[in-house]
């Protein structure tokens, strides 16, 4: 059989099901290649090849099949994988799931085209995070901190405000320095954002944020929305990391990437899967989803030929807030720690609602300390959650048997913990706290309970900071 | 050396089928397409091959060649390997990196061990010797934490014709020449090994000693043998990596082998920073000295990461054939299941419970039965103990990986997601973990350590197990509904989870407890909690003993005692003996 690179074109089908259509008579063609589709009047999709055969390729559309018939469909190989072009003016700019420009400008002038499924790092090229960034959110900064080059998910539900929230972290985030230190304002974030299967008005929302705060200019935003083919959905989130490699590694930036919903990508993913009848695993998913989200969660990081980091903020909806459910737990095992929003929290009017006790962020303990955030920041944050934990066994004990039963220290206990979550979770949606604000605050709480409940910190920075009114508040 | 055995006729991700050749083995090494991407055949059926690719297969097409090497899987064995990181099918990602970047490339071939190198070789033979396989023929000073013993290869015999003097090599330069029945053949300190078949031994022994982690929860309580198989089964987040380091760090083994298997690159890049900075207490040196890294992060390709458990387990092996005891830690077995279970999908063979394929326990038994304490082929002792971590769906310990791993293993350390989310950390659940090793070592800790470990262990965890029992009842009355001998239980259980069970892997101290620390600090909050008993029992309030100034010194002393000063354990104990006599005056 001769071998025809690019171009190479059939008329016609053997099958179409769902996105997918199987190609005849197509001779050599390659593994992961794009395509492009023609129905009948000549419009063109694109999609791409999920296994070849000797004369039979399986290809799935992006935009899915509705219009293409068995016979008029033509469909071209490009021999060669999915690539996008990437240069720093895509900053700016609005872009569809497959990375063509929807908002009326021109193509991008491509500083070089690049495989939309990048290639692994190799672990020993890559540089270990500890700068840590600053929110100026107390759950996060205090208690989860974010480290630049760190992939650190939202965990949510429907209805609660995961957007706000990581709209304002994008807003407020900065390269942190210790506390007491003035924050750099050298570091400019680029912003690079996905939406995959998400309603207008969360694209809107994100926008109209974006613009306020005048970072729109170094922002790309990549919409597949939720009336857009979800296959395309596939593609969203690669392209947005493609681009987001070569800021960080190619151009020196430093990005933050917001991939939201990804419980929506996951879906797509199911489907196609279920249509090409393989072996699921958990709840329809396919077995090698743990292996395809580790494709796009492991882009994150900092390597030792760039100055810039990949900062990965993924957003994610748990279905029927089940943390269980196979998205958030596979997430959860890939990424460095999560943050997770709780309802109960919400219903009590505090925003933030982050729930302190699940959360995590696994690279804290390398960006904070001295000479980063401040030298008792490991300790405090440890004993505020034994703290704020212990107040959950006093909560249900009180429910049994009522407040008045309890003894004196639990009793200081539950007034910690209602101060805890107005005091240092709860915060306006435009208050930026310095990290030092957010320590203080952290131990005029801890002043509340008997120095001797306090094991988890030195009996020296008991002596500094125990009970100390602080000038803030 | 390869020759074209077949052409590509479908792909599919890591799977690729070929037409072809029917002299094909079965877990043949292949190359395929013009880029030479490393494959192993894993199917045969007429003359179609199926073949799994260690690398990915994007842009490739019907109709490639395919070339056969005619050998299996193979790692490389000899001086060098100690502070290497390799990927899952053994190539250098050190020298990876300064072929192909920052990030890995695909079809680059490059050998495991660096040939340039010249190790400095001192003969144990003579010509005129006759040995057998495993026999050791001289020794090379591999880091100065560990002298490589440079081994005859397990299955040949014969008689010496020539021994190199000492001096330095290469490890492909002859270091003897040996006349077999088949003639004379030449050895070097260069040796290979089929991944996928475990190196033979003498016979196995029976574990009796443990491997000393530095843990308390672990020494104490759940003891690993040395030549034993633990798991860490947990959800993320509750400390399952951090534990792995932990003992990577501080154990007693004399070579660890780390897999990162399908895990973060973060992770790999930490411990790549972290571990030549770190010294080990026993020998001193860095510990990268004693270290192999196997890394297969969870972007790597699937099949590689399938491979990345054998290839650590046969360089563990081998170490173990030296005399050594080594430590081998899987980070993490249910990625490799989950490798299994995705080629296996891609074969479209039946699948069992969850997508996994009935093979799936047979595959986890052959894994850690490669553990074990055995005499090795040159008569000496050596060990292999295996800890694989384990990540449940969920956290939820009924899925088939954790069930089927509890089989094959006799040491299980069951992590708890509430303890970790209370920051109780290494959040061993006390009361779900196991180890059926406890009476194989009891022997070894009364002769080292010279205490009544046993008795004390049995103890502590009648109090932790009763507390369990009365924390049902606080929480639906109050604990002060309860008398005070119970009330004394928990004060007492409190002192273990927090003063004793908790370990902070961040304290310069904490991070690292010797027996003698841990079995001292476990035998005064005993002799705590019998004294005031007694005192309990003549009619003192709980506060009275809830608010001895001794139970802030009891806390607090796995960080205040320093290690290297034990003495001041006695300070506590007399401080013990002091306030409760002083409580014993007031109530005769």
């Amino acid at each position: 059989m001769k071998e025809l690179l690019g171009g190479q074109e059939v008329i016609g089908v053997a099958r179409i099901e769902g996105p997918i259509v199987v190609v005849q008579g197509a001779g050599s063609v390659g593994y992961d290649e794009v395509v492009e589709v023609f129905d009948s009047r000549g419009r063109l999709r694109r999609g791409r090849v999920l296994e070849v055969g000797e004369d039979i390729a399986v290809v799935e559309v992006f935009a899915g099949t509705t219009g293409l018939s068995i016979d008029d469909t033509r469909v071209r190989f490009l021999g060669e994988p999915l690539r996008i072009p990437v240069t720093e003016e895509m900053l700016g700019r609005v872009f569809d799931g497959l990375g063509e420009p929807i908002d009326g400008g021109p193509e991008p002038l491509a500083d070089h085209y690049a495989d939309i499924n990048g290639q692994p790092i190799n672990p020993t090229a890559r540089v270990y995070p500890r700068d840590y960034i600053q929110t100026g959110i107390s759950a996060i900064d205090g208690m989860n901190t974010l480290v630049m080059g760190q992939k650190l998910p939202l965990f949510s539900g429907s209805g609660l405000p995961h957007d706000q929230l990581a709209a304002q972290i994008v807003r407020q985030a900065t390269l942190g320095a210790p506390a007491g230190e003035a924050p750099s304002q050298t570091a400019q974030f680029a912003i690079v954002f996905a939406a995959m299967g998400v309603k207008h008005d969360v694209a809107a929302y994100f926008r109209d944020s974006f613009a306020e705060s005048g970072a729109l200019t170094r922002v790309a935003m990549f919409l597949n929305l939720a009336d857009d083919p979800p296959v395309e959905r596939l593609v969203t989130p690669r392209a947005a990391l493609t681009l987001a490699e070569y800021l960080a590694f190619e151009r020196q930036m430093h990005v933050l990437v917001i991939l939201t919903d990804m419980t929506n990508y996951c879906e797509a993913l199911r489907q196609i899967s279920n249509i090409r009848g393989e072996v699921p695993s958990r709840k329809g998913y396919p077995g090698y989803l743990y292996s395809d989200l580790a494709s796009m969660y492991e882009r994150t990081g900092r390597i030792k030929t760039s100055e810039g980091s990949i900062t990965q903020l993924p957003i994610l909806t748990m279905p029927n807030d089940d943390i269980t459910h196979p998205v958030p737990d596979l997430t959860g095992y890939i990424t460095e720690g999560q943050i997770v929003l709780s309802r109960d929290l919400t219903h009590q009017d505090i925003y933030p609602p982050i729930a302190v006790l699940p959360s995590l962020s696994r690279l804290m303990k390398d960006g904070i300390g001295e000479g980063r955030t401040r030298a008792d920041h490991s300790h405090l944050s440890a004993q505020l959650y034994a703290a704020y934990a212990h107040v959950q066994d006093v909560r249900s004990l009180a429910s049994v048997i009522g407040e008045e039963e309890l003894s004196t220290v639990d009793q200081q206990y539950l007034q910690f913990g209602r101060a805890f979550e107005r005091e240092f979770i709860h915060q306006g949606p435009t208050e930026n706290r310095s990290i030092e604000e957010t320590l203080t605050i952290g131990w005029r709480l801890l002043s509340m309970l008997p120095q001797e409940e306090l094991t988890r910190v030195s009996p020296a920075e008991l002596q500094q900071y125990y009970g100390k009114r602080d000038a803030t508040h | 050396m390869s020759w074209q055995i077949g052409t590509v006729i479908w792909i599919n991700g890591p799977v690729v089928r070929v037409r072809g050749s029917r002299q094909v083995s079965m877990l043949e090494l292949v190359e395929v397409g013009d880029e030479h991407l490393v494959g192993e055949v894993i199917g045969l059926e007429g003359d179609i091959i199926t073949i799994q690719v260690y690398e990915e297969t994007s842009g490739m097409r019907p109709g490639a060649p395919v070339y056969g090497t005619g050998m299996p899987l193979s790692v490389e064995l000899g001086p060098g390997l100690l502070r290497s990181i390799f990927d899952g099918i053994q190539r250098p990602l050190p020298v990876m990196e300064m072929h192909t970047g920052s990030f890995i490339g695909r079809g680059v071939h490059l050998t495991p061990l660096y040939r340039k190198d010249r190790w400095s070789f001192t003969p144990q033979v003579k010509a005129g010797d006759t040995i057998t396989g495993g026999a050791i023929l001289g020794t090379v000073p591999e880091t100065q934490a560990l002298t490589h013993r440079v081994m005859a290869p397990p299955e040949i015999e014969g008689t010496l014709t020539w021994v190199a003097p000492a001096g330095e090599y290469t490890i492909d330069e002859p270091i003897a020449r040996l006349r077999t029945k088949n003639g004379e053949q030449e050895l070097t300190m260069l040796q290979r090994w089929p991944v996928r078949r475990p190196r033979p031994y003498r016979s196995r022994l029976a574990p009796a000693e443990p491997l000393v982690t530095g843990q308390r929860v672990l020494d104490t309580f759940f003891p690993l043998a040395k030549g034993g198989a633990a798991a860490i089964p947990g959800g993320f987040g509750a400390g399952k990596t951090v534990t792995q380091h932990q003992i990577a760090k501080w154990s007693d083994a004399q070579v660890v082998i780390y897999i990162g298997c399908g895990e973060r690159g973060n992770e790999m890049t930490e411990v790549l920073q972290e571990f030549p900075e770190l010294v080990d207490p026993r020998s001193g040196r860095p510990l990268m000295e004693r270290t192999v890294l196997i890394a297969n992060t969870s972007n790597m390709p699937v099949a590689a990461r399938e491979a990345s458990i054998y290839t650590g387990i046969t360089i563990a092996e081998y170490y173990r054939d030296m005399g050594y005891h080594v430590a081998l830690m899987a980070d993490s077995t249910s990625r490799w299941a989950e490798a299994l279970r995705e080629i296996s999908g891609r074969l479209e063979e039946m699948p069992a419970e969850e997508g996994y394929p009935a093979y799936l326990a047979a595959r986890l038994a052959e894994f850690y039965e490669r553990a074990g304490y055995v005499e090795t082929l040159n008569g000496q002792l050596g060990s292999v103990s295996v800890i694989g971590a384990v990540s449940p769906p969920g956290g939820d310990f009924s899925e088939p990986v954790t069930q089927h791993t509890k089989r094959f293993i006799r040491c299980f350390w069951a992590l708890d997601k509430a303890l970790a989310s209370a920051r109780h950390f290494p959040s061993v659940n006390w009361l779900e973990s196991y180890s059926e090793y406890v009476d194989d070592v009891a022997g070894w800790w009364r002769e080292q350590v010279g205490r009544d470990w046993q008795t004390m262990r049995a103890q502590a965890m009648e109090i932790l197990t009763e507390e369990s029992r009365l924390q049902r009842i606080v929480k639906l009355v109050g604990p002060d509904a309860l008398p005070d001998e119970q009330r004394l239980i928990l004060e007492t259980a409190r002192l273990l989870r927090e003063g004793f069970l908790q370990q902070s892997a961040l304290d310069e101290v904490d991070t690292y407890s010797p027996l003698q620390k841990q079995i001292r600090m476990l035998e005064l909050i005993l002799h705590f909690h019998q004294r005031a008993q007694r005192i309990i029992k003549r009619g003192a309030l709980i506060v009275v003993i809830h608010d001895l100034p001794v139970v802030t010194d009891m806390m607090r002393m796995k960080t205040l005692v320093a290690n290297d000063q034990l003495e001041k354990l006695d300070d506590i104990r007399k401080a013990i003996d002091e306030q409760m006599d002083q409580l014993e005056t007031e109530y005769r």
